[in-house]
């Protein structure tokens, strides 16, 4: 019977190499579409940048297919959103990629929220009558472009460590980078200058950092807790708050069911925007300014249309 | 300046004096404010021995003013004029290196005629405790205890080691074999109340092939877009009802080709094959299990928290090796059965909180051989030993999620057994899910 056993791991130890890795290209995988697109903008050429996650479905809830498995095992370097975003589907994804490199720790392991303003970190007792609360942060801190800059900032730092022979390179993107983002957050903070102080209602709480970093009070959720779908008692409050703060518009992710939201907006006269938490929420969002861009210019066309 | 920075210490040595205070925790937190200030001391040296105007240049990247916090941010910020703080509380704030632990309850109820497998009307039927945590650059140890009622079981208990070359993987430890789709599950991901009848009457039911060995896999070479997993296990060779290890050499083995595809964006399937082998309980032999499974899913990436549907199908041949029997010419005999069983089921989620399922079981069973959970009519001695009793049944199931981390199942349940008893019950379960539980793999 061992014989059995050992013939069978020898059948497996010869099996021809089937993992065959570009040597002058870093392989880098990400959580999320938004941290590829940075990846690109530093990496450039010189990275092949892919992602688990699309952006038109929730990151919370992500099927980990073992297709995902082929890509992990290739990867030098796994870019995660961290803050227990990716905790329900990305760890096992991890520890069956057999890829030593890319483990918690490793050198290839790379969690961005170390390197990010984190919002709405609980300080009191957490616990799961909060609803799915992240007790680390808020896990959507991507959406402020300032953070967009300290990630692309790590990941230039990173692909250098990793290639220091291409490090003058990463360094250049990166300036370019930064300036093209520069410009962009002046038009952006420009447009956006007028709405200042708007109130919105959101459907989860994903917009702290893109409202903290554009003057948008969110003051109610359509989910009554995170993770909770919406019911009559809370939508009922959640109508009554926005009549009586005088609110128009309701906030949504792409990947939420519209039915709750648009009763509350034909309730109190409101709309509702679906709004891109990330890129490729759209198909012709297909980079991080372009996030920024659909995004931007829906509110404003928005804002516009209640004056 | 160094006054104003100190402040914060002094508040927390104050602070220390409360009742209650973990101390420790108290000076180590002193002791990284000291770093802190000492750092900070550094950088402000630096920055006064450089010329005016280099500053800017040295930080291309210098944040843009950030807009005013909410006020209930700020009540959680730092404070004003303070300088901004990178990062969140990282997880190891949360857990230093102690190892995720999780609870997960399994309550079960059953009412109706339960016929000659009955299970309890009420029974808190399983608390998994769960321990995860990486152990080095090179490991990972998992370990799941179930508490019965009556009883403590070391479900599984295994070391991996993720960091070997040519894209292997060894676990080692007590594991559940990778028989099948079935027989790897935990109850709590399981899409029923109940195991199939197939694994119940073939594989030890719940228990299944759960045994202390070694494992070994691997992603094979397969044409592009296609998953191929081979994996190799030797265990000691003990499964109720299963395998029997009498001796060192009577080890098991269990051998799964596993391959996967993505259809669709929103659609895969998975397909499997698996071979056991282990002494037989029941005479001088082998007891070989023969298994194929296939999975359908689908899930609409846009919707994938409101819809998905899921077709699994498992079919189970056994050749097992029985006591030898003297024949009519009074030689002794090795007789073998060799049943066979399979299921096929489906579950549609229609809302983000309700599932709709069904299942149909069929499978063979050896005369008067042990089943799990235990039949418990006496077998017919006058049918044989190679008489083979032949069970079917067909289960409805409703499924509701309050949230992420309970579920409440109800399942109807009609089973004919071999006997010639009909079963007619109604099934009904709670779960729960108490501290980070991590992902099973898919």
């Amino acid at each position: 019977m061992l014989k059995r056993f050992f013939a069978s791991a020898v059948l497996l130890l010869t099996a021809a190499a089937g993992v065959t890795r570009a040597a002058s290209k870093l392989t880098v995988m990400t959580a999320t579409q938004d941290l590829a697109s940075l990846a690109r903008e530093v990496g450039g050429d010189l990275v092949n940048a892919d992602s688990i996650a699309m952006g038109y479905q929730d990151p919370h809830f992500v099927e980990p297919k073992p297709s995902f498995l082929l890509k992990l095992q290739k990867a030098d370097l796994l870019v995660v959103v961290g803050l227990q975003l990716e905790i329900g589907w990305l760890p096992p994804l991890i520890t069956q990629s057999r890829n030593a490199r890319i483990q918690v720790g490793a050198l290839g392991y790379l969690d961005m929220s170390q390197y990010c303003q984190i919002l709405e970190i609980p300080t009191g007792q957490v616990t799961r009558a909060m609803g799915d609360v992240h007790p680390l942060g808020n896990p959507h801190y991507w959406l402020d472009p300032e953070n967009g800059r300290r990630i692309a900032k790590e990941l230039a730092a990173k692909f250098s460590e990793m290639q220091p022979a291409n490090a003058a390179a990463f360094a250049q993107r990166f300036a370019d980078f930064d300036k093209r983002l520069s410009i962009a957050e002046k038009g952006w903070e420009v447009r956006m200058a007028p709405y200042r102080g708007r109130k919105v209602v959101t459907y989860h709480r994903s917009w702290p950092n893109f409202c903290e970093r554009f003057g948008l009070e969110v003051v109610d959720y359509v989910e009554p807790k995170p993770g909770i779908p919406p019911t009559p008692v809370h939508t009922l409050e959640v109508i009554n708050t926005m009549k009586r703060e005088g609110i128009k518009l309701i906030l949504v992710e792409p990947y939420f069911d519209l039915r709750a939201p648009n009763k509350i907006a034909q309730d109190v006269g409101g709309q509702v925007a679906v709004l891109l938490p990330s890129v490729g929420g759209v198909k012709q969002v297909t980079d991080y300014f372009q996030l920024f861009d659909y995004d931007i210019n829906l509110l404003v066309s928005l804002f516009e249309k209640a004056k | 300046m160094r006054i104003f920075m100190l402040a914060p210490a002094v508040a927390a040595l104050f602070a220390a004096q409360l009742p209650a205070q973990d101390i420790t925790e108290l000076l180590n937190r002193m002791k990284a404010m000291e770093d802190r200030i000492k750092a900070l001391e550094a950088e402000v040296q630096t920055l006064k021995a450089q010329p005016p105007g280099t500053v800017a240049a040295a930080a291309p990247v210098a944040a843009p003013a950030l807009p005013a916090i909410p006020v209930e941010a700020a009540a959680q910020g730092p404070p004003p004029g303070a300088p901004l703080t990178l990062g969140g509380a990282g997880p190891a704030a949360a857990k230093v290196l102690n190892p995720d632990i999780s609870v997960i309850g399994d309550f079960l109820g059953a009412a109706g005629n339960g016929a000659n497998r009955g299970t309890s009307s009420l029974e808190m039927h399983e608390s998994e405790v769960g321990f995860q945590e990486v152990i080095d650059p090179y490991a990972r140890a998992d370990f799941f205890i179930s508490f019965g009622e009556h009883g403590v079981d070391l479900e599984e208990g295994y070391l991996t080691f993720t960091a070997l070359p040519a894209g292997l993987q060894l676990k080692v430890g007590k594991m559940r074999a990778a028989f099948g789709r079935v027989n790897p599950l935990h109850n709590h991901v399981l899409p029923w109340t109940d195991r199939p009848l197939v694994n119940q009457d073939l594989v030890n039911g719940e228990d299944g092939i759960d045994d202390a060995g070694l494992s070994l896999s691997r992603i094979l070479p397969a044409p592009k877009g296609i998953f191929l997993e081979g994996t190799a296990q030797l265990f000691r060779g003990d499964t109720d009802g299963v395998f029997q290890a009498d001796k060192r050499s009577h080890v098991s083995t269990v051998e799964h080709l596993r391959l996967y595809r993505d259809l669709a964006e929103s659609t895969n399937i998975d397909l499997g094959g698996s071979f056991a082998r282990g002494n037989s309980p029941f005479g001088n032999g082998w007891n070989q299990l023969y298994g194929a499974d296939a999975t359908l899913r689908w899930k609409p990436l846009r919707r994938s928290i409101y819809h998905s549907f899921v077709a699994r199908s498992e079919l189970i041949w056994a050749r097992t090796v029985l006591a030898p029997v003297r024949t009519a010419a009074l030689s002794l005999s090795t007789p073998i059965i060799t049943p066979f069983g399979f299921y096929v089921s489906g579950d549609y989620q229609f809302a983000r909180r309700w599932f709709l399922g069904a299942r149909f079981d069929r499978s063979q069973r050896g005369n008067c051989l042990p089943t799990n959970p235990p039949t418990t009519t006496s077998c017919n001695l006058s049918l044989g030993p190679l008489a083979l009793l032949q069970d079917t049944g067909g289960s409805l199931l409703l499924t509701y999620w309050p949230s992420e981390f309970s579920q409440i199942r109800g399942q109807l349940r009609r089973t004919q057994y071999g006997e010639g008893l009909t079963a007619n019950e109604l099934l009904f379960q709670f779960q729960f899910s108490m501290g980070a539980h991590g992902a099973h793999p898919f």
